[in-house]
């Protein structure tokens, strides 16, 4: 009697932990399939139609695909693009990397460090920007003072089709301290003994380095990799606003062009076209790179 | 015996002792002298900024360039400020910020604490859907999203830049929700299971009053996004008097392209309250970014 009263109450117990455990994710849920499941497939259809928003919307069968296939400039922003992102992302992460490892010794003042070489990153990208293309300026700018104090030429940075993408590579560069904090978090997050450990075993500080440090981190560079090259292949504002895609749509970037597209010309369909040949191009790549992590990427715990 | 000799310190000759002092104070100087150029090379702009905002009309196109100005013109942050009604800008970005930081805090560590301690069907499930959204570009959601406002109503308002963030905010402050809950002892909710207190109470006065670090941590992270967000107020707010801070300076910019002494003097209107409210937290967020640790699990 009294075991048949304690299943009631247990099974009354569980159902309760279920509801909650529902309700609680329950804005997150919807928020899923409001603004992200609900709008991925959205955006598939939209791709056979053309719509400007204002009227209803046209099937158009292919006409978006096809319209793609034969557009010059789906091919120029594409090629920015994968310029923009295997260049800059992996200095990117190189940068942050570094800059992590020095903001993790154990020196006075390491706070001012940190805050200070955060702060760029905390800059409205648009002021930022503003401040870049004013330190870029051919003529008057803060970059070719300095270069022509090493006794280096001056370019014409933003306004050159050849130095514009590597202008705004070093512009993004300004602000690596998102990676950094991420990668800072897991340098604090490596257990001391294992240095300890390693330091009896009689490793040096190289040794450390190469077989503590580095296997303990590469999740988490596994995780900045990833996140860091999707922000990269999606770059937007910095070039909508420095260069507008200039000079010579050297600059026009993938994701510049489809805003064009929607927003300006008001082509809805022929938009999502485009989203999703870069969505699918980021999941390709973002897949490739879960294929080769069993390879490099260690996790604590993992039997290999 | 490994344990306590790393325990207690190594009773070291004197003329080792020397040794490694001055070993250890090279290795501070080498660290030193890492840290600090690339420190004041990151803040050489910062002071290009402020410097170009406090030159007379003209006199920034002066060649070599003058660092320090002269004269000092403070008159162009008022002459800068009145250009452009900026203090509705800061108005709007305020409101947009706030109550967008405030959804998201409350709705990521609601289902935070529910990754982390309610046990319920397909919970491992969702969790990963959650963290697969986290490499979600945005491109492939923008453009339905759009209509969907667009058909609502809601264009030129501020809503389509609250709205969503009360659900759930971002799959990566939930996630770090839930990673510092789990490093909260179990003992503590046990006692309050057992004194029959509700899921809800549970979240609300024994995890939320435990969690400041996290919760600092997605303050600043989700205030600095929204501060600073361009894409989501570039095309949704068109009117003057809607505009936020960032989408006024890039009307600004439009209109006066090559007066670069007020184009810094409002960028560096723009750019201050963001970086007083990072020293003043910044503490607190390093703290958060810590002990949540992605590193781990």
């Amino acid at each position: 009697m009294g075991w048949h009263l304690r299943v009631g109450r247990r099974r009354r117990l569980l159902w309760q932990e279920y509801l909650f455990g529902y309700l609680f994710i329950l804005p997150w849920l919807a928020g899923f399939f409001l603004w992200t499941l609900g709008p991925m497939l959205a955006s598939f259809v939209l791709t056979f139609t053309q719509w400007d928003v204002l009227t209803s919307p046209q099937w158009a069968g292919l006409e978006n695909w096809r319209r793609l296939v034969q557009d010059p400039l789906v091919g120029v922003s594409l090629l920015n693009t994968a310029y923009y992102t295997f260049i800059g992302g992996p200095l990117h992460l190189l940068v942050a990397l570094s800059a992590a490892l020095a903001l993790n010794l154990p020196v006075r003042g390491i706070r001012v460090y940190r805050t200070v070489y955060y702060l760029p990153t905390i800059t409205p990208v648009v002021a930022s920007t503003l401040l870049w293309m004013w330190i870029f300026n051919p003529d008057f700018g803060l970059l070719n003072y300095f270069l022509n104090l090493l006794g280096l030429p001056g370019r014409r940075w933003l306004f050159d089709p050849v130095w514009a993408k590597p202008a705004l590579i070093i512009m993004s560069l300004w602000g690596f301290g998102n990676q950094m904090v991420i990668f800072l978090a897991g340098l604090q997050g490596i257990p001391a003994e294992l240095y300890e450990a390693a330091a009896i075993d009689g490793a040096g500080r190289w040794q450390r380095f190469w077989h503590v440090t580095v296997p303990m981190l590469t999740p988490v560079i596994f995780f900045n990799l990833i996140v860091g090259f999707i922000a990269s292949f999606q770059v937007f504002t910095i070039a909508f606003i420095a260069t507008g895609g200039g000079p010579q749509n050297s600059t026009l970037f993938a994701m510049l062009y489809l805003y064009r597209n929607a927003f300006e010309y008001f082509r809805m369909g022929y938009g999502a076209t485009l989203a999703w040949v870069l969505f699918a191009i980021i999941l390709l790549f973002t897949l490739l790179q879960f294929r080769t992590a069993g390879r490099w990427v260690y996790y604590e715990g993992q039997i290999k | 015996m490994t344990q306590s000799r790393l325990l207690s310190p190594v009773v070291l000759p004197r003329s080792q002792r020397l040794v490694r002092t001055i070993r250890r104070s090279m290795g501070a100087f080498i660290a030193h002298a890492f840290l600090l150029p690339i420190g004041v090379f990151l803040l050489i702009p910062f002071a290009w900024m402020v410097s170009t905002s406090l030159k007379e009309k003209g006199r920034e196109f002066v060649w070599p360039p003058q660092f320090i100005p002269d004269p000092i013109v403070w008159a162009n942050y008022p002459s800068a400020l009145t250009y452009m009604p900026f203090h509705l800008f800061f108005r709007n970005t305020l409101i947009i910020t706030v109550l967008a930081t405030i959804g998201t805090l409350l709705t990521a560590s609601l289902a935070g604490y529910s990754f982390a301690r309610l046990r319920f069907p397909l919970r491992d499930f969702w969790f990963m859907v959650l963290l697969s959204t986290l490499m979600l570009p945005y491109i492939v959601t923008l453009i339905p999203t759009f209509i969907l406002f667009t058909a609502l109503g809601w264009v030129d308002t501020f809503l389509p830049l609250i709205v969503p963030y009360w659900f759930g905010g971002s799959p990566f402050y939930v996630f770090l929700f839930r990673q510092f809950f789990l490093t909260i002892p179990y003992e503590l909710e046990e006692a309050a299971r057992v004194d029959g207190a509700s899921y809800l109470r549970i979240w609300w006065q024994i995890m939320l009053p435990l969690s400041g670090p996290v919760i600092a941590t997605v303050t600043i992270f989700s205030f600095i996004h929204h501060w600073n967000d361009f894409f989501g107020p570039l095309i949704y707010l068109n009117s003057l008097e809607n505009r936020t801070l960032s989408i006024g300076l890039r009307g600004f910019q439009s209109l006066y392209q090559s007066e670069w002494n007020l184009l810094m003097a409002a960028s560096t209107v723009v750019i201050a309250p963001v970086i007083v409210l990072f020293f003043a937290a910044q503490r607190y967020f390093m703290r958060g970014i810590v002990t949540t640790g992605f590193g781990g699990r």
